[in-house]
């Protein structure tokens, strides 16, 4: 069960709340002190993906990002976008990233990849259960006091 | 924290500081302002990461958009940054072998010979 959900309209200016309440959540939650600068990079790349797509799409429908911190500390964030978006995830080899041919675009969504990759050992991007989307699971551990 | 850019004459060198959030509201400023030196002639760019406290991919992209800019302007450009978390940030996205990374200005604009893709990273 979530112990926060927050959804925002898909704009640029939001993404910066979604990390703010998301480290606030990882600190209540027990998330080691750290590592909150991974999760907070995290849940901004994971947001700011879906707000690309959003606006890539022209879909108003708001992003929504799950916290919850039963066994773990856990974050669910969702997009509305079609499945076949999810398909730009891949990570860029050094020789290409400053490669001329390469568009902002590309580069950004290959570097996002690769931060979300390197900083989540606990990843998985998979179809919403229910209507066009991705969800982006995030999980790290947590100690009790 | 907003994004700060202060802009700053160092020899031949332009020295832009930039603080505070570089992210995916931001970033499009700090593209704006690195156009608008290269467009005003600026050709040795020196980018100090000092005193941001956040970096995401879509500052990264704005940074690699203005080594692609200066480099085909045969230009330099340099990053200064010495804090782990945003080493690392270059490290895990491999733009540690894309940028000269140095671990101060006076490091960065003393390395001014050549291109950058002449300039080994040292941090």
């Amino acid at each position: 069960m979530a112990t926060v959900r927050l959804s925002f309209s898909p704009a640029p200016v939001h993404v910066r709340t979604a990390r703010l309440v998301g480290v606030a959540v990882a600190r209540r939650a027990g998330v080691a002190e750290e590592l909150l600068d991974e999760v907070r990079l995290a849940i901004g790349e994971a947001c700011t993906r879906a707000v690309a797509l959003h606006r890539q799409y022209g879909l108003p429908d708001l992003v929504m990002v799950e916290m919850s911190d039963s066994d773990s500390y856990t974050v669910r964030v969702v997009d509305r976008a079609p499945i076949e978006a999810s398909v730009g995830l891949a990570k860029l080899p050094p020789d290409e990233l400053a490669d001329e041919s390469l568009t902002d675009e590309a580069l950004t969504t290959g570097v996002g990849f690769a931060l979300l990759a390197g900083f989540v050992d606990d990843l998985q991007v998979r179809p919403v259960d229910d209507g066009a989307g991705t969800e982006v699971r995030m999980v790290w551990p947590v100690h009790r006091r | 924290m907003e994004l700060s850019l202060t802009t700053r004459a160092v020899g031949e060198h332009t020295v832009l500081d930039v603080g505070g959030e570089v992210d995916v509201y931001t970033a499009p400023r700090l593209r704006e302002r690195l156009v608008e030196l290269v467009d005003g002639g600026s050709r040795n760019v020196v980018v100090d990461l000092a005193r941001v406290d956040f970096l995401d991919s879509t500052g990264l992209g704005v940074l690699v958009g203005a080594l692609k800019r200066l480099r085909a302007a045969n230009g330099t450009f340099g990053l200064v940054c010495s804090k782990e978390p945003l080493l690392k940030i270059f490290r895990i996205t491999a733009l540690d072998q894309v940028f000269p990374i140095f671990p101060s200005v006076e490091a960065a604009i003393s390395t001014s010979a050549g291109d950058g893709d002449d300039i080994h990273p040292s941090a």
